[in-house]
């Protein structure tokens, strides 16, 4: 497995989801927006007051703070 | 009379209540960032002899809520006793909508699906096609642009035409589970055989395999019997066990759930958008807004530039007022004496009631009738969903979120309004601490005094380009203040009372929207200019009666209000005010925009509230008063730090359904402001 955090996947880059590693109420608002396995997600930007990013998933652009994103686990393509 | 009741259900940020306020003529605000819609909001459409009763539900991302207010949506579409649900898509973003729109259709309940903001999709170079999508999900498809009116009233006859003969809509597995939950599911439906019910078994199945209590004792008090017989119980052991057989934990459920929704989703959505769009047109302003270098600024000068309009146009139509009211105090006295009312009444009525009510109405209207369409420009346009992401990093230093960023904004408008707006903060801790502090945010009935004071205390009286600049500068500072102890007090509650892990927070950057000029105007001036102004109202009208009586019944030499603040004076003396401006503050308690009208009533001793429009006479009274640049900074100090107005405390009762919390946020910014206003005064004072 190649398995990396969505934490620390690179700006502009496009990642895979495998799987959401918490059991916190933050999981199922994951999975609500659309970040279920083999989904499709790229980091896009960063905040200026650090901790939190910005993803397009799903054709939205989606903000997830850094400590949840290290949750998830991804896949960059093959 | 036939009447038919009518959801409107969706993602956040779709355009539901555009929608709704086009079908029902309502004002419901809308504004482009996701979770505006705070509670169901019930308009009527009409139809000859039909009427149509339509619930504008908050936006919900799935049927498994996560706030307040989506339990309160999740809650009517599962439980309530309605005709029929639409389902409100955004054309452009489908790919997310479905996982809605697929397990409301799970629950089989009588749907219609609304595809809103067609023409936006199609710039966006997003094509959909709707006939395809409409036999694959088995529903009926309405195509819209929420703004166009011929749009709308295609809508509206589809709506009636649907509902004069509401189909059940065809019973149909669409989402297919693994073969083990699949199993799972008949052997859970085969147990719920004997019971009758509106929803559907199947979806009833999986949230009883989920463990969903909320759903399960919802069911259970409808039906007034326990569904989790023991043979229920006994085939969801041996489910557990199954399910281990497969390696699946209980608690995995929900991911092979959602998985199987997505999955679905995303082979409907390439069956039927095609999208030859390459690039997020948003991105590029999305890097400015949001950059490292420019980010802050552009938040700054925003805000900056809107309130700097505030400021310089709405003292026009404030003198406008305030002689439209001194003129019509003359007919009013007059009809009064030729009614022969006693002339101690017509005192009462016309120097208390009356023009404590018209002074709240002159000095409040304007500012906000500028500052609120200046906001909701921004709003539309989508700008504060970014702010909150700027944001974001500070307020989780303080164990808060950047959602509070928007309360905050919201705040500047009317604090009620911001405490009613924190139910978008999903963590009810994280919540408390936005509503508590929301105070220190100045509102619209602040700065009208402050910018006075600023201006002559700090400023001179110059009206040149230079002295607007100057006082602009330092009512950012000002409010930059309040910003820091709303910091400051976040981090010290979530430390103390509220202690505790910041709850995780998800944020959509909603796409741009071109803002519709003209419809924000009318719209924020009726729906929230208006609803602030009268509440302000209702408050003066028997706040005009009190303070005339303390100002006019004597007890010896001396009125009840000489009295008051001669007993206050020591006490303001260790702050740095007087006993004046302690009174003024406790008998501003209903708006903040009567506090210095108050001070100068009793100043000079008139027994009703005084003009103040000539500045240079203000502040010679004031220095005459005994006022000092410290004693214009102490007030102003007390200003960003006093209790909320008696509105914003009702509103914090009803929005946590506790006193204490009405106490906490009435006390902490007291005892804060009073301790400032000490040290600067153990300090400053020697120097002054």
């Amino acid at each position: 497995m190649n398995d990396l955090s969505l934490k620390d996947s690179l700006i502009n880059e496009e990642v895979y989801v495998d799987k959401i590693i918490t059991d916190n109420d933050i999981k199922r608002r994951l999975l609500d927006i659309g970040l279920s396995r083999n989904t499709k997600v790229m980091p896009l930007f960063n905040s200026v007051s650090g901790g939190i990013r910005a993803y397009l998933i799903r054709n939205s652009i989606i903000a997830i703070r850094d400590i949840d994103a290290q949750n998830i686990l991804v896949r960059r393509a093959a | 009379m036939k009447e038919i009741k009518m959801g409107l259900a969706g993602n956040p940020n779709v355009g539901k209540s555009t929608i709704f306020n086009s079908l029902t003529h309502s004002n419901q605000h809308t504004g482009n960032w996701a979770g505006k819609t705070v509670e169901n909001a019930v308009g009527i459409m009409k139809n000859g002899e039909e009427i149509y009763k339509i619930y504008d539900l908050p936006g919900i991302y799935s049927l498994l809520p996560h706030s307040e207010e989506e339990r309160v949506a999740r809650d009517f579409l599962v439980f309530d006793d309605y005709d029929f649900v639409m389902v409100v898509c955004d054309a452009s973003s489908l790919l997310r909508n479905l996982n809605l729109v697929l397990q409301m259709r799970e629950m089989n309940c009588n749907l219609i699906l609304c595809l809103n903001l067609i023409d936006e999709a199609r710039k966006k170079k997003i094509e959909v096609n709707s006939s395809k999508l409409e036999k694959l999900l088995g529903v009926k498809i309405i195509e819209c642009c929420a703004h166009d009116n011929k749009s709308i009233k295609h809508l509206h006859d589809e709506i009636i035409e649907y509902s004069q003969n509401i189909k059940r809509v065809p019973k149909r597995n669409i989402v297919k589970y693994p073969a083990y939950l699949e199993k799972a599911i008949q052997m859970v439906v085969a147990q719920l055989q004997h019971i009758n019910l509106k929803i559907s078994k199947r979806w009833l199945a999986l949230n009883i395999i989920r463990n969903d209590r909320t759903i399960i004792d919802k069911i259970n008090s409808q039906l007034g019997t326990d569904i989790m017989t023991d043979e229920m119980l006994s085939a969801l052991y041996k489910i557990k066990k199954m399910l281990l057989d497969e390696d699946v934990l209980i608690n995995e459920i929900d991911d092979v759930i959602v998985n199987a929704i997505n999955d679905k989703a995303s082979s409907i959505y390439e069956q039927v958008v095609t999208s030859k769009r390459t690039k997020l047109k948003e991105l590029y302003l999305d890097k400015i807004l949001t950059s490292k270098l420019w980010g802050i600024p552009i938040m700054l000068l925003f805000l900056g530039i809107i309130f700097l309009i505030t400021i310089k146009i709405s003292n026009y139509p404030s003198e406008w007022l305030f002689k439209m009211f001194s003129s019509l105090e003359v007919i009013l006295n007059d009809c009064l004496i030729d009614l022969g009312l006693p002339s101690f009444l017509i005192d009462m009525l016309i120097n208390g009631v009356y023009k404590v009510t018209t002074w709240v109405i002159s000095v409040m209207l304007p500012p906000m009738m500028i500052f609120f369409p200046l906001f909701t420009l921004l709003e539309d346009f989508g700008y504060l969903p970014r702010i909150a992401f700027n944001l974001d990093g500070v307020f989780r230093k303080c164990s808060s979120c950047g959602k509070q960023s928007l309360t905050m904004a919201m705040g500047f408008g009317c604090n009620c309004v911001g405490v009613t707006g924190a139910r978008i903060i999903d963590s009810k801790r994280e919540r408390l601490i936005a509503i508590l502090t929301n105070t220190f945010i100045p509102c619209n009935g602040k700065f009208p005094t402050i910018i006075a004071i600023i201006t002559m205390f700090f400023v001179g009286l110059g009206t040149d380009l230079k002295a607007l600049i100057i006082s602009t500068l330092i009512l950012l500072l000002i409010v930059l203040l309040g910003v820091l102890m709303t910091f400051i007090v976040s981090k010290l509650l979530s430390k103390t009372l509220f202690a505790g892990y910041p709850s995780s927070f998800i944020l959509e950057l909603t796409p741009f929207r071109r803002p519709r000029i003209m419809k924000t105007i009318v719209t924020s001036i009726f729906d929230r200019t208006l609803f602030v102004l009268g509440r302000a109202v209702t408050v003066a009208i028997p706040a005009g009666f009190i303070i005339w009586i303390l100002a006019n019944i004597n007890i010896g030499d001396l009125s009840i209000l000489n009295h008051l603040t001669s007993f206050f004076d020591p006490f303001g003396k260790i702050f740095g005010v007087d006993g004046v401006i302690i009174v003024a503050f406790l008998l501003g308690f209903p708006a903040n925009e009567i506090v210095l009208p108050i001070m100068l009533m009793c100043y000079l001793n008139t027994g009703t509230l005084v003009d103040y429009s000539n500045l240079l006479e203000l502040k010679t009274l004031l220095i005459d008063n005994g006022w000092t640049i410290l004693t214009a900074l102490s007030v102003v100090i007390l200003f960003i730090m006093h209790y909320p107005c008696s509105t914003a405390c009702l509103t914090i009762k009803k929005e946590t359904g506790s006193w204490w919390y009405v106490f906490l946020s009435c006390i902490i910014p007291t005892i804060l402001g009073l301790l400032c206003c000490f040290i600067i005064n153990l300090f400053l004072g020697p120097l002054v």
